[in-house]
């Protein structure tokens, strides 16, 4: 479903991610994971279009997305929650999943995505006409991932979903995730939180220093000493 | 004692309106690119121009029947708002649109390098062009725009009581068109699919890319809307001040701008408040200090509320979660 091969992206003369390459097959999960400035936003921002790359290729569905802008990427189904949340701040939290749903015109099925965003997360529907602003983080953390879901992505892109939230509620994120994905929607997660990423992905890859130096079934890296080492802290 | 103030209430919220269109022009523009945009007060100079050209053209003055005049008026208010509005769009396109990434201080230089071109543009227009309707052949004077609208006092026969308040029909013409004009502005930034789009880029353009909103579209739209309310702003403008001047866009474009700070920029509601409150202050200062203390008294106040509240009227100084 995605390809990536080969990315090279760069900030001026910083190179931040050095030869990317890596698959997301149709109903997988899976996840990036590494340390902090590996490159893991910067090759989610290559693939959604927000970054152009310097080399390298990005296939979705076997379309080359090298020219599309990233406003029609998401049109393809391709749909990612930013790091950071980026919330519309003085928007309510019903208009900011208005938002997410820009592209579409099926009133019906955008009213039973609502209902399903509300049913995934009552506390959005307690808050609709809130300003997104003055949610709490996780709160926002829910709104963003819910945003994403109003498009109707096929392949969701997540960034760091859980960063800065109370363990109780990092929880419900990735329960959400796995629901989310037996509803269908294929997902790329990138993680601090590297156990509860590989508990939940089917395979992952781990970044460093913007290169890819392990790939293999998520369990199998949740096992593996160098990840326990590094990324575990066992 | 009455008279006098509910007279300068008249003039002041009249004035204000004006600013207010074309304050909104400058803080929609902002409130997406964070772009002070020098080259609209000119678009309205321009706007003026043409409405003056068109006047001459149709040759439409105090003798045109009612039906006709109000038709014509029309018409000249739409030629206006799209010719400004497509000029704003055309200068976007043209000149800022291959500076976004640039550094800011490139498009702030070129906007006023285009400010300096429009006013060179109304200088030729106001020169042999507008000779060929009347206006007059020296290019630099100011040009005298004509008293088309009836001058019948209408305070008397409206309060029904003897009065030495005097209301025109022109000054109802630019409180009426304004409101409409503002409310419809309202309406569609809070409830069109345009306007959310607007609003989402404004608080965060990366965000709206994901959500799959063109945002070169979006920024293309602000300009061609806030153009179009300078237009609006311009002929109007030009029947109420009755005088239009290639170096009109330059004063009232200061103004203008100058409101939008102080309502808070980037924030619409503001836009409206800070044009009014300036016209209010002006109206107040000439008749009570005298008229050429103006700018002294107007913009002390305007510091004063400045320094009580740095980003404006309605701007907010609360700082958002990031
Ligand atoms: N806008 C930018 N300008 C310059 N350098 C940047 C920019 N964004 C990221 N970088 C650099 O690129 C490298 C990769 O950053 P990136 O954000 O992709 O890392 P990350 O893996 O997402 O890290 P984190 O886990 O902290 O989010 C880092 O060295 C970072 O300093
Ligand atoms: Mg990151």
């Amino acid at each position: 479903m995605l390809e990536v091969r080969d990315l090279h992206a760069a900030y001026g003369a910083i190179l931040a991610v050095n030869g990317v390459t890596l698959d997301v097959r149709s109903g997988e999960i899976v996840t990036l994971i590494g340390a902090n400035g590996a490159g893991k936003t910067t090759t989610l921002n290559c693939i959604a279009g927000l970054l152009k790359p310097k080399s390298g290729s990005v296939r979705f569905d076997g379309e080359d997305l090298a020219r599309v802008p990233a406003h029609d990427i998401v049109r393809r189904g391709l749909v990612m929650a930013p790091e950071g949340r980026r919330v519309f701040p003085r928007m309510t939290v019903a208009e900011n999943l208005e938002m997410g749903a820009f592209t579409r015109k099926d009133k019906d099925g955008i009213r039973a995505d609502f209902e399903r965003v509300y049913g995934l997360f009552p506390i959005l529907l307690e808050r609709a006409q809130q300003v997104a602003g003055t949610l709490s983080g996780g709160e926002q953390q829910m709104l963003a991932v819910g945003r994403a879901m109003m498009a109707r992505p096929r392949l969701l892109l997540l960034d760091e979903p859980s960063l800065g939230l109370a363990p109780l509620i990092v929880k419900r994120i990735f329960e959400v995730i796995r629901t989310l994905n037996e509803a269908g929607t294929t997902i790329l997660l990138v993680e601090q939180n590297a156990r509860m990423a590989l508990k939940t992905a089917h395979r992952g890859y781990v970044l460093e220093t913007g290169q890819v130096t392990m790939v293999d079934d998520a369990a199998r890296l949740l096992a593996d000493a160098r990840v326990q080492a590094a990324y575990l802290g066992e | 004692m009455f008279d006098t103030i509910a007279q300068q209430l008249i003039i002041g919220l009249t004035n204000g309106m004006v600013f207010a269109l074309v304050a909104l022009g400058y803080t929609m523009v902002y409130g997406i690119l964070e772009f002070i945009n020098f080259a609209h007060g000119d678009v309205f100079m321009l706007a003026a121009f043409l409405a003056l050209t068109l006047v001459g053209a149709l040759d439409v003055t105090q003798q045109t029947p009612p039906g006709t005049l109000a038709a014509l008026l029309l018409g000249i208010v739409v030629a206006c708002a799209l010719f400004a509005g497509g000029l704003n769009y055309a200068i976007d396109r043209v000149v800022y649109r291959p500076l976004r990434r640039a550094p800011k201080l490139a498009p702030l230089v070129s906007a006023i390098g285009v400010s300096f071109i429009l006013q060179n543009v109304g200088l030729f227009w106001g020169g042999s062009a507008m000779a060929v309707f009347g206006g007059g052949g020296q290019a630099a004077a100011p040009k005298a725009f004509p008293d088309i609208l009836p001058q019948t006092n209408l305070a008397a026969s409206l309060f029904g009581v003897e009065t030495k308040l005097t209301l025109l029909p022109k000054d109802l013409l630019v409180m009426g068109a304004s409101v409409v004009i503002m409310a419809a502005l309202y309406g569609l930034v809070r409830h069109t699919k345009l306007g959310k789009a607007m609003r989402a880029t404004a608080q965060d353009p990366n965000a709206a890319r994901l959500m799959g909103i063109d945002v070169d579209k979006v920024v293309g739209a602000t300009f061609l809307i806030g153009g179009a309310l300078a237009g609006v702003a311009a002929v109007v403008y030009s029947l109420y001040i009755n005088t239009i001047h290639y170096q009109m866009g330059y004063q009232n474009g200061l103004y203008a701008f100058t409101a939008a700070v102080v309502g808070g920029i980037g924030n619409i509601p503001g836009a409206v408040l800070g044009g009014l409150v300036l016209g209010l202050v002006r109206a107040f200062s000439d008749q009570f200090i005298g008229a050429q203390w103006q700018p002294a008294v107007l913009f002390g106040i305007l510091i004063v509320i400045l320094v009580f509240r740095p980003a404006g009227l309605l701007g907010s100084t609360a700082r958002e979660k990031v």
